[in-house]
């Protein structure tokens, strides 16, 4: 799969697609996929219609993608691996341009090294730049060496000539797993590096491909990326906390929480949040967005509280079973005040009470009036 | 009793309109009572947790047993100051007390939301709080309700002819309970308040409310027997006790004058004078209830001439004055919080109406046909 | 005679002045938490605002739901401590700041309700628990007019009535287990536990935190001390405690009511000045018709 074999680029999507026999059938299937994904944020799902998605994507050019490991797992990779729908073979190296990924590229030493010095110089400054894992700083970046070259040194280059660089991954995102304390190797995230053009981060542990693909795709057809929130997420996949759909909030709301592995709650399907769930507090589209088409396999679904990995300051840094702190800038308004309302006063009854009050008045007066007509000659001098 | 002669049934026929606008307001409280028993408090009352005591208390039972105080006021005068010659207003002003009192129990029968425990209030001396000072009342006005009415059961067994001979020699030490009673259940009712603490306007909560309330229900005691007396002897043609009548007036504007004399010289010691100057609700109530109650003086002070007339209006000021005080001490100082508001329901309000004209219907029948009312016929 | 009834005067005088002027008030004790008090601890800032309280106490009390509050009728969902509901959550919110706060019956160490109850319905158990036992109960809801909480509430809907307040689940406490709202709470927002410690756990939170807190604990001295505590970074009248003096409701009442009636002897000496004084006139008086007479 090296560079050589790769139709030059500069063809369209749609070109490729009928080139490969991928049939229309299961690209549209794919853009569908994609509008669910991306429901609202990105320009290229903002159609009524699959069909519609796919006319603007069959017009966009493949994106030149570039795909560097740093310190990983390669999970990430895996999980583009096994999206369902669709799978690489069919799908995705025909959509995108993947140029350069060590996992998946059969080409090896000096083959490799070839391909990739080729991709970056046919596509200079065109390339997107995809890094998985976090990059180790520490021993002068010693940590990790491909080719001679420490991963500062290479991710540094390759950036230099992308058109944008995506941190796929918590690792490349802010170090994920292998910074987390104490952190031997001094591992970062991509922008802590890369300081000379925005790096889009889609985190996760690991993260939805459909986002990647979402975000590429995006790039591929409008030449913009989509908007971020502050840490550089892509807000059409990272807006809103997973309790926000969580299946099990309605449990949440009812108090009724699962408060050991195994026990009658968790059996039940209660919250999780008593066992150190971080949805409450976690960006991530996983509530809304099953993970490559399997319905509930993700933490939640499969009764393991969510660890919040796709937050900075939480997954491997704050302990799994410990509770999380729910922060929301404005509290929802389904509360009561603090003081209660007590009942309405009736106008008829205050009426009534002015009619009768009144009625009193009228008759003192009236009887004194009597009293004075009836007794004037009756008084008495004053003792 | 020596003075038996005095009193007389006033006679005459009952069946009269006034009387019977009287039982048809009286049938009316009555039937909307069985419809509050039957759907319950909430249905009937404009009540609520902020508001629980309403209309029944603070004006059947606070103000209605202050004005059913003439008996206690005048026994005050005849038996304790021994002025003999007050004796024939004793037993219309005891009658009123018993009615007023009977009243006042029934109110609060109809307001207890567990009215069938009653009973135990007097029955479970072992369970007995004595600090509550609800208590107390609750005790003093059972017991007062029947030494009222064995004070005045001469006056119905007169009229069948009847001597109990045991009663009349325990009949003494009955009227120096009735005496006692009321001066410790009338000052209990100001205690009962200051439970309320901090929920009461500073205007109203002081340690002397108890004297306040004891001051308030002497002065309109001796109001309402001057009142009731002119009233009397206006409707049923009776020569008017003028004379006696002004003493016992200048005795409630005395009484009125020390009240206000005690509650402004409390408020300045303690420091909360400064609230009456805020021109809010309880500023504008507080200062109505002074001018009311200074009213009385300035009209008995600065008329050359006591008559009947002034008597009578001077006697309602009073009435009115301590009827408001007791009812803004229970209802409009009283604050439970922000959100909460009470004003009565109109079943309330009929079902007080319907009791004060039952008590007036019984107060009629009973002087017409019982020797009550003292005096002679006017010519 | 007549200096003779000055004197009587003066002593009547005497005796009424003892039964109704506070003048000899005695200065009542001051009443301290018991060696074996419990109590709740609630934290604001640790509170998430989940109703799992709420719901827990509805259950353990069996108390039915209130549709009529601001649940558009679909939730149980109580405005406040009402006739259905023992416990509640309400949020305080203006432009700067918001907080949770935790309302519940505060089982205060010189509760205004149990000095008020004529029968002691309302009592402190052993452990300082105010609790309620409605057979004594006649319905007057005096305990209502002077809770300073506004914490007993009275089943207005129903025909025979009862008082309804957070007894803190005594029923739960003699089976060994611990209070609903607490046991349930994710956070340990509120806490069961012995007065003495929940008052040296929230010292100790004030301490370890300045400046998160208002630096007050509510409860250790408030209306003489409540046996319910709360920390709170919002103050405390915002949240709907609108009382902060330290001296108990009762306290006045009861230092007067206790001068009046000590040992009864106020009442009784009166008793004895009023019959004395009539026996007296009525002797006089039949002197003087003997006299006459003969």
């Amino acid at each position: 799969m090296s560079a050589s074999r790769i139709p030059a680029n500069g063809t369209t999507i749609a070109e490729q697609l009928k080139r490969a026999g991928v049939s229309r059938r299961h690209f549209m299937t794919f853009c569908g996929k994609l509008m669910v994904a991306a429901p609202a944020g990105l320009a290229i799902t903002n159609y009524l219609s699959p069909a519609a998605v796919a006319a603007t994507l069959g017009k966009a050019r493949r994106p030149s993608v570039i795909w560097l490991h740093m310190q990983d797992c390669t999970g990430c990779t895996e999980t583009l691996l096994r999206t369902s729908q669709p799978d690489l073979a069919d799908l995705i190296l025909n959509i995108i341009s993947l140029d350069y990924h060590e996992t998946v590229m059969a080409a090896s030493g000096h083959d490799a090294e070839l391909a990739l010095a080729d991709a970056m110089q046919q596509n200079d400054g065109k390339y997107v730049l995809v890094v998985e894992g976090s990059i180790p700083q520490g021993n002068g970046g010693n940590y990790l060496k491909i080719a001679g070259r420490t991963g500062i040194d290479m991710l540094n280059d390759v950036a230099s000539h992308a058109a944008a660089v995506i941190a796929i991954g918590s690792c490349a995102s802010w170090g994920g797993v292998p910074s987390s304390d104490p952190n031997p190797t001094g591992a970062v995230g991509v922008d802590s590096i890369i300081k000379s053009k925005p790096v889009i981060n889609i985190p996760g542990c690991p993260p939805n491909p459909y986002v990647l693909l979402g975000t590429v795709l995006e790039y591929a057809a409008t030449g913009t990326v989509p908007k971020l929130d502050s840490i550089g997420r892509p807000l059409f996949a990272f807006d809103r906390v997973i309790h926000d759909q969580c299946p099990r909030r309605a449990h949440f709301d009812a108090g009724r929480f699962a408060v050991k592995f195994g026990d009658e709650g968790h059996r039940s399907g209660w919250c999780l949040y008593k066992l150190g769930c971080k949805g409450p507090v976690t960006h991530a589209p996983c509530s809304t967005r099953q993970f490559n088409e399997v319905v509930d396999c993700w933490p939640i679904g499969i009764g393991s509280p969510c660890i919040g990995c796709t937050e900075k300051d939480i997954a491997f840094r704050v302990p799994l079973f410990t509770t999380a702190d729910i922060k929301h800038p404005v509290p929802p308004d389904t509360y009561p005040g603090i003081h209660a309302e007590g009942r309405q006063v009736s106008p008829v009854a205050t009426g009534i009470a002015g009619i009768v009050g009144g009625a009193l008045v009228g008759a003192g007066i009236v009887a004194s009036r009597k009293v004075d007509a009836g007794n004037d000659n009756d008084s008495q001098p004053k003792e | 009793m020596e003075a038996h002669a005095q009193h007389q049934p006033v006679g005459g026929k009952l069946d009269t309109w006034p009387f019977r606008i009287l039982l048809l307001l009286g049938a009316i409280g009555l039937m909307l009572t069985a419809w509050r028993f039957a759907v319950g408090l909430g249905a009937s009352t404009a009540l609520s947790d902020g508001y629980p005591l309403g209309l029944w208390i603070a004006l059947d039972v606070v103000t209605g047993t202050a004005l059913a105080c003439g008996g206690y006021a005048v026994a005050l005068v005849v038996y304790i100051f021994n002025k003999g010659k007050y004796h024939p207003l004793i037993r219309p002003a005891i009658l009123t007390s018993a009615l007023g009192y009977t009243l006042a129990g029934l109110a609060v029968a109809i307001d207890l939301g567990r009215p069938w425990n009653m009973w135990k209030i007097p029955i479970y001396f072992w369970n007995w709080n004595l600090n509550s000072p609800l208590l107390e009342v609750a005790l003093c006005i059972m017991a007062y309700v029947g030494v009222l009415w064995m004070e005045l059961s001469p006056a119905i067994l007169e009229k069948f002819g009847i001597r109990v001979p045991l009663l009349e020699k325990a009949l003494m030490w009955i009227i120096a309970l009735g005496l006692l009673l009321p001066t410790m259940h009338q000052s209990s009712l100001g205690t009962l308040m200051m439970l309320a603490g901090p929920k009461l306007h500073p205007l109203w909560f002081t340690p002397l409310l108890p004297l306040l309330f004891l001051v308030t229900c002497l002065a309109m005691g001796y109001a309402i027997v001057v009142f009731e007396s002119v009233f009397s002897s206006m409707a049923f043609h009776r020569k008017p006790e003028t004379a006696m009548l002004a003493v016992l007036q200048k005795i409630a504007v005395y009484c009125g004058l020390g009240f206000v004399a005690a509650r402004l010289i409390d408020l300045a010691v303690r420091g909360k004078l400064g609230y009456a100057a805020h021109f809010d609700l309880y500023g504008i109530v507080f200062w109505i209830e002074m001018v009311l109650w200074v009213l009385p003086a300035v009209m008995l002070f600065a008329s050359p001439r006591v008559t009947l007339g002034s008597l009578f209006r001077g006697a309602m000021v009073i009435a009115v004055a301590g009827g408001l005080y007791r009812f803004d001490t229970y209802l409009v100082a009283f604050q439970p919080g922000p959100g909460w508001h009470y004003f009565p329901s109109i079943s309330e309000m009929f079902i007080s109406i319907g009791l004060i004209s039952l008590e007036l219907a019984a107060y009629v029948v009973l002087v017409k046909r019982f020797p009550i009312l003292g005096g002679r016929r006017a010519s | 005679m007549a200096t003779d009834r000055r004197a009587f005067f003066k002593g009547i005088a005497a005796a009424a002045t003892l039964t109704v002027i506070p003048t000899a008030a005695i200065a009542r004790e001051k009443r301290t938490a018991s060696k074996d008090a419990v109590g709740l601890f609630y934290d604001s800032t640790l509170c998430i605002g989940c109703k799992a309280c709420v719901v827990s106490c509805k259950e353990a009390n069996d108390m039915p739901a209130d549709v009529d509050g601001y649940g558009g009728g679909l939730y149980d969902a109580p405005e406040g401590l009402n006739e259905y509901t023992k416990n509640v959550i309400q949020l305080y919110r203006d432009d700067a700041e918001w907080s949770y706060v935790k309302k519940q019956c505060m089982h205060c160490i010189d509760p205004a309700c149990v000095g008020a109850c004529m029968l002691g319905a309302l009592h402190k158990d052993e452990r300082g628990i105010v609790s309620y036992d409605p057979d004594k109960c006649v319905g007057c809801r005096y305990c209502e007019t002077v809770c300073p909480f506004n914490v007993p509430k009275f089943e207005w809907a129903k025909a025979a009535p009862k008082i309804v307040k957070c007894e803190l689940c005594r029923h739960r406490l003699a089976v060994g287990k611990e209070p609903a709202c607490s046991a349930v709470c994710p956070r340990k927002a509120v806490i069961y536990g012995k007065y003495a410690d929940l008052l040296d756990e929230a010292h100790r939170r004030l301490e370890a935190s300045p400046g998160k807190y208002v630096p007050k604990v509510y409860g250790e001295k408030d209306l003489g001390g409540t046996q319910v505590i709360y920390l709170s970074h919002v103050d405390f009248e915002k949240v709907g405690f609108r009382f902060d003096h330290q001296e108990s409701v009762p306290n006045t009442q009861q230092s007067v009511q206790h001068g009046l009636y000590k040992g009864f002897a106020g009442p009784i000496a009166l008793y004895a000045i009023l019959g004395a004084v009539m026996f007296r006139n009525r002797r006089s008086e039949d002197n003087d018709k003997h006299e006459s007479g003969s």
